[in-house]
């Protein structure tokens, strides 16, 4: 287990302290990841999937701690590491693409210095290098390297995207984990930007976590597939059987939330009730008070993970082997 | 509905020639941003009518011009027949406001925090149905909530905003309209800043309002699978201007203009079968500064043509009801 597998989460629980008692926003969550491979995470706003990235990058911050689980990243223990030891791993080994890059770009910097502050910070490499280092970056994800020179408000919000991924590749990492890096963006933008993450991850070859409540925009460019909801991974599988057969109830009404531009026009249901408080989850199945299909042990029992035809589900209907 | 009956036969909102312009830059600057150019549309009554288009392509401030928070820098909206930039007394406006009314897209800002959701409701019903009595308008807050799916009423007009989900919110922001009796609601990416799962159920309560009451809707959306699950026609801007407009199923099946064609392909979709262009598009912003004569597509646009730089494209007629603004669609 040491070549072929860069990332190994087991049993993960992540809590936010708070007055009224833990709130476990990230519960016994279970995956790894291959080298080279792209996971796509989707869930709905509070399911806990940024916090998952989070806890995994080790960029918690109080009250947000790791309570329990281990992440293994190319073999090292990550919830172990301090901070002197961090610095060596991230942004050289893995990196973050953060949420809207409007407001991750420092303003009052231009984007050649604001790589240039990424570099130093974590390698002493000499001034020519960086700069040759940032141009070559900056070509690879289709940006001219003139806009080093420009400042945020001066890129469009497509580039500045793409200038964020660009910093996350100044080392060649070997995970990348992006947390919705393509909201902010129109659908021409969104999906230029998405083939052009394809497209560098084949020719890199860094594994990608991509998380996002959109899951359609992952479809046709994640290997794999984890949907999430009140801090559990609900199924887990490759993305191609989970479109095309979902098992798990929220899985299938996920899906069947978003319109679709082709064929015939379909009234659809979504998910009736909304998703629950982190604080006071419900007894039992997390999902059982929007379920269409809850049993009566739902209620009170909390269903293990069961293994069907290579997809990991979270579902009493799965425990007889059906 | 106590409609003055020669009025009946013009829409409820006709734009002619809508423009709106921005100041851009300092005092002594001259530039101009162009919000939106020249836009004719036309809601009649009982339709669902979906404004697409990427962020800055003018569909909200069409929105604030049809609800009177910008004024047009040119052209005129029409309200039955009447211009809406004419009305000058209190009564005409609260009447016109009442009509059309808007709903907004943040079902979090958009509600006071402090005050329970009876208040919003109630306030309406008294500013614009003043011949109510008490008791009649606690009648009438109730009804309202059961229409948009809130049951039950009572329990919900006592609640805090804090103490319902999104999509709840985003009913009140609904029923807060209705109490109006309007005729049209301009909804504003009403769905946007909500949960996926729960998103269908707003869309649902839309098409519901259209066939029990009647009410029209203009809803406004970047996501055009969305604006083709509730609406009847679709109008397609682009930089300010519109690009195509039409039947939904038609557009949907024959988009004629380059934009739209771009903005179908680029729809994520997975019961589409996995395609992937060869070269990804490089989608930059149009310039609406100073955008001068000449299509503002024509800078991403495959099949530009000289045409296209010199003489701004009008909307033409290109298939029954479809029209789109390109020298060279047929």
């Amino acid at each position: 287990m040491i070549a072929t597998k860069v990332l190994e989460v087991n049993d993960l629980v992540v809590e936010y302290a708070s007055e009224a008692g833990p709130v476990r926003a990230v519960d016994r969550v279970s995956f790894d990841l291959a080298r080279g491979e792209f996971l796509g995470i989707v869930g709905e706003s509070g399911c806990g999937k940024s916090t998952l990235l989070f806890a995994i990058a080790r960029l918690l911050s109080r009250p947000a701690e790791i309570v329990s689980g281990d992440v293994r990243f190319d073999g090292t223990d990550m919830v172990s590491l301090d901070d002197d030891e961090l610095r060596h791993v991230r942004w050289r080994r893995y990196s973050v693409v953060m949420q809207s890059a409007m407001n991750a770009l420092n303003p009052v910097m231009t984007v050649g210095s604001q790589l240039r502050d990424a570099i130093q910070a974590h390698d002493d490499m000499p001034g020519r290098k960086i700069q040759a280092r940032s141009e070559e970056v900056m070509r690879l994800v289709g940006i001219d390297p003139i806009h080093l020179k420009s400042y945020p408000h001066q890129l469009s919000g497509g580039m500045r995207q793409r200038a964020m991924i660009a910093m996350a590749l100044v080392f060649t990492p070997d995970l990348v984990i992006m947390d919705e890096p393509t909201s902010a963006l129109d659908v021409v933008a969104q999906r230029s930007l998405m083939l052009q993450i394809k497209e560098l991850q084949r020719k890199i070859g860094f594994a990608a976590i991509f998380v996002t409540h959109d899951m359609s925009l992952v479809s046709h460019f994640s290997d794999r597939l984890a949907v999430m909801y009140a801090g559990q991974v609900m199924e887990i599988g490759p993305t191609n059987t989970l479109f095309a057969s979902p098992k798990h109830p929220y899985s299938t009404g996920l899906l069947g939330s978003f319109p679709s531009i082709r064929g015939a026009r379909q009234p659809l249901q979504g998910i009736p009730g909304a998703p629950p408080d982190l604080a006071r989850p419900p007894a039992g199945c997390r999902f059982h008070p929007r379920c269409p299909h809850v049993m009566a042990h739902c209620r009170t029992i909390e269903p293990p993970v069961y293994v069907r035809e290579g997809v990991d589900i979270r579902c009493h209907l799965y425990s007889d082997g059906a | 509905m106590p409609q003055p009956q020669a009025a009946a036969a013009e829409p409820i909102i006709r734009t002619v020639g809508l423009t709106r312009h921005f100041h851009v830059g300092g005092q002594f600057s001259r530039r101009s941003l162009h919000a939106v150019d020249d836009v004719d549309l036309v809601i009649g009554a009982n339709e669902i009518v979906a404004l697409v288009g990427e962020s800055g392509s003018g569909k909200s401030t069409i929105a604030r011009l049809l609800a009177r928070v910008y004024k047009p820098t040119r052209g005129q909206v029409l309200y039955r027949g009447r211009k809406v930039a004419e009305i000058r007394t209190r009564k005409a406006r609260l009447d016109y406001a009442a009509r059309v009314p808007m709903v907004f897209q943040d079902p979090y800002g958009s509600l006071s925090p402090v005050y329970r959701v009876a208040h919003g409701v109630m306030r309406a019903l008294k500013l614009h149905r003043p011949e109510l009595s008490a008791a009649a308008r606690e009648q009438e807050a109730e009804r309202i909530l059961k229409s948009v799916g809130l049951t039950p009423p009572r329990e919900f007009l006592d609640k805090y905003p804090y103490e319902l989900s999104g999509g709840q919110r985003q009913r009140i922001g609904f029923a807060q309209a209705l109490a109006c009796r309007p005729e049209l609601i301009l909804a504003d990416e009403p769905v946007s800043m909500l949960d996926v799962s729960v998103r269908i159920g707003v869309l649902n309560l839309m098409n519901d309002l259209r066939r029990n009451q009647g009410i029209s809707f203009l809803y406004i959306t970047h996501d055009i699978a969305s604006a083709r699950y509730v609406a009847d026609r679709l109008i397609v801007m682009y930089a300010g201007r519109i690009a195509e407009s039409g039947p939904t199923e038609d557009v949907l099946a024959h988009p004629k203009h380059p934009y739209t064609q771009l903005l179908l392909s680029a729809v994520p979709d997975p019961r589409a079968p996995v395609s992937l262009p060869a070269s990804s598009e490089v989608a930059e912003p149009p310039r609406v500064i100073d955008p001068g004569e000449g299509c503002r597509f024509r800078w991403r646009c495959p099949y530009a043509i000289e045409r296209c730089s010199v003489e701004t494209p009008q909307l033409r007629v290109l298939r029954p009801a479809h029209e789109a603004a390109c020298h060279v669609a047929e």
